[in-house]
Parts: C-alpha cells; structure tokens; sequence
C-alpha cells in the first residue's frame, strides 16, 4: 500500500474509531442518571457497544500505523488535539431530548455509513460494518422511537425535543466532511463517498421528524465545521481530560 | 504410507475431542449454552505448536468475550492441551440464526425467549411489532418494556397474561 493510502487509512480508521469513543463515553454519563431504570440500561447498553466498536477500530488503526501502539495507547494517551471524532458526538449531553436528538443524528448517518462500508475491499473494514451494523440498527429504532414519542407527545416533551434537534443541527454537517484522503480510499473501493450520504441521511431524519410532527431544521442554515482539520470545540479537551485521567495517573494500571 | 495414515486418523480423533472439551465450555452469562451452542466458535486449528481457536464476537462491546476465551483456555489446559490462543474474528458477522433449535429450547426452559425470527426478515428501522411467546405461559399477549436488558444480547420484555417480565434473546 502507497504512503499516501496508508497515512489515508489511518486517518479515517482513527476518525470512526474517535466517533465510536467520544459517544460511548459521552452516553456513559447518563449511567444512574437515566429518567427511569429501563432505559439508563438502554443508554449503557448502547454506550457499551460503541465502546466495543471503539476497541476494534482503535486496535485497527494501530495495524495500519504499524508503530505497535495499542487500542489504549490510541484512547488514554493522545492529547485532545489529536482526535478526530465529528464535532457533534463531543457535545454535552443537555437534557434527555438533547440526549436523544443527538444519539438520532448520530445513528442514521452510522446506518447509512456501515450499511455501504461492509462492501468496503478493505476486509477489517468490511467485517466491522456489517457486524456494527447490526447493533446500530437497534440504536437507530431506539432513537427513531423517542424522536417519535417526545415530538408527538406533551406540550413540554414536543418543545424540549424540538430544541434539542434544532441546537444540535450545526454540529450535524461536520458529520460528512471529507478530505482529500478520503477521495483516496474512496477510488480504491475501501471507503463510501460519505458526503454523498447526506441526502439520504437528510430524507430519514425529515421523514421522522414528520412523523413526530416536529419542525425539520432549516437545510442551508449555518454549519460548524472543523474536526476534519483537527478543529474542535471547547467541549472536546474537558471530556478528554475526563477519560484519560486515571491510564495517566496510573499509567498500565490493570483491575 | 500407513504410518501417515495413523497420524491423521490421530488427528482428526484429537480434533474431534478438543471440540468435545468446547462442548463443555458455558457462556457465562447464560449458564444453559455452550460456546458451540452459541456458535461463537469459528474454528479450531491444531498446530505442530499448539491450538488455536478462532471466536467471534455476539456484539462488539460483550464484556463476555474475554472472559470466553479465559474459559477456553483453562478447559483445554485442564485436559492437557498447551500452547493455546485464541483470535477473535469478525467476518462472517455472528447471527442469532447459528443458535441451533435445540439449544432455542433450553434457552426457553432456562426462561429466556429466544430469538422469534430469522434475520432475513428485514424490518429494521421501525419494523412491525414482533410476536415473542412468554417463556413461562406460552401466551403470546405480550410487550416489549425495553430494547435493550440485562445484557448486549438480550431486550426486556414482559407478558400481559402471567404478568411475569422476561428477557428476550434479541435476533440479530
């Protein structure tokens, strides 16, 4: 593989595998914080399967890097700056509305991501989507299901829901930045034109939202962008710091 | 010629006792299936330098999994097999459809619904409604309380007849 290919790779490996960390981490924060028992489980669950999905990635990426670091030198020990999660998954949590809205987002574009990834000619790459595929399926009926049920429910949940779509849609473009690497691996039939997944993305989450009689957001309105270009929000180093704060005290600590 | 003859016939007899041994090997968390019977053992390949067992992961993040492969290792050594490692591998995607009918049943009597449905059935986003019989009375008027339960694996559901909850072994 040309250096180019492989620099490439690496980058976009560490980027879902960056994705898959943050919002496991972040959903891990609802844990004994749920509204009712059922669904804390639900969200540790799913926080769970990002984790794991995380670890297959991260492991990936050191492969790929060939330096023989590891799925938690990857995690524990880069600094905030170098992660490459999208600028929507390191958004505080927010109320449950905010919560669901995000984890709505976050799984149709996952759903469509995976379901054109397990074609990828990359055979790690391939193997992950289809089996992430199937657990982001439960997590895109899960989310699809309380959009539904807050929107369409009382006067308060419908406000709270449409707030927490309508805050969290600048972060949503940022999803689909790709760079020139990408254009790379994607002739060489190992990863989707991700930008191109928007629209589809874009007809699922408005044909929920009208199911859940909530006000799809403007379309063309302002988009941050930046984790493409290893630009974050403030939100990103705090969460960071969080998650690394004991393998860094107690650097190889085993329980 | 002969003696290449024994060696295989040697072989493939010891081949068949590891699996044997895996046979023996319970999931932890549902006490009642085997490794085999879950279908999380890909492949078993004997080497002139030890054993190497291939599993698969139910979902990414089971906490199981790890676990799995201690309990492997430690049955094997038991039995006087050396130099054991496990790989873990992804493709083909593990599907609720390798759990045999047979162990479906002890999966009901142990008072887990097992999985309904074959994957092939698509009804992925919103699907309809699935019908999932309560382990204890067999009704089918039940409802899901939950996607998501105890474990990965498994939703939490409850039947409207025994009024008894239940998990039910999500079909993926």
């Amino acid at each position: 593989m040309s250096q180019n290919k492989n620099t490439a790779l690496l980058d976009f490996v560490t980027r879902l595998g960056d994705n898959s960390l943050i919002a496991g981490h972040r959903l891990s924060e609802w844990s004994s914080n749920g509204p009712f028992l059922e669904e804390d489980i639900g969200m540790i669950n799913i926080a769970l399967d990002f984790i794991g999905q995380s670890r297959i990635l991260l492991t990936y990426a050191g492969v790929v890097e060939g330096k023989e670091r590891t799925e938690d030198d990857f995690a524990y020990f880069r600094n905030h700056e170098e992660f490459k999660n999208a600028l929507l998954l390191e958004q505080p949590n927010g109320d449950f509305a905010v919560s669901t809205a995000k984890q709505f987002y976050y799984s149709v574009f996952n759903f469509l991501l995976y379901s054109e990834l397990q074609k990828s000619k990359d055979e790690t790459l391939a193997g992950f989507a289809a089996k992430a595929l199937k657990e982001v399926t439960y997590h895109l009926r899960h989310s699809s299901e309380w959009v539904l049920r807050l929107g369409d429910g009382t006067e308060e949940s419908k406000m709270r829901m449409q707030k927490g779509i309508d805050d969290l849609w600048m972060y949503t473009g940022d999803l689909f930045a790709t760079t020139e690497g990408d254009l790379l691996l994607q002739k060489e039939g190992i990863i989707p034109d991700v930008a191109a997944l928007k629209s589809k993305w874009l007809e699922m989450i408005a044909d929920v939202f009208k199911r859940a009689t909530l006000t799809m957001p403007d379309v063309n309105a302002f988009q941050q962008k930046g984790s493409r270009e290893k630009k974050h929000t403030e939100y990103l180093s705090y969460i960071v710091g969080e998650m690394q704060s004991i393998a860094r005290v107690y650097p190889g600590a085993k329980w | 010629m002969e003696k290449v003859h024994q060696s295989i016939t040697h072989h493939l007899a010891d081949h068949a006792a590891i699996w044997e041994i895996l046979r023996e090997v319970v999931d932890p968390e549902i006490p009642v299936l085997t490794v085999v019977d879950m279908g999380i053992i890909r492949d078993v390949v004997q080497r002139e330098n030890g054993i190497e067992v291939s599993i698969t992961p139910t979902y990414t993040g089971c906490p199981a999994m790890e676990m799995i492969g201690e309990e492997i290792k430690s049955a094997l050594t038991r039995k006087g097999y050396s130099n054991i490692t496990i790989k873990t591998v992804l493709a083909p995607t593990w599907t609720t459809d390798w759990i045999s009918d047979e162990a479906k049943e002890k999966l009901r009597q142990y008072g887990i619904a097992p999985p309904e449905h074959s994957t092939a059935d698509k009804n992925s986003l919103l699907g309809k409604p699935k019908i999932v019989k309560c382990p204890q009375c067999k009704s089918e008027h039940t409802e899901m309380i939950s996607h998501f339960g105890s474990t990965a694996c498994k939703a939490l559901w409850k039947c409207l007849d025994c009024k008894e909850p239940f998990d039910y072994f999500k079909c993926i």
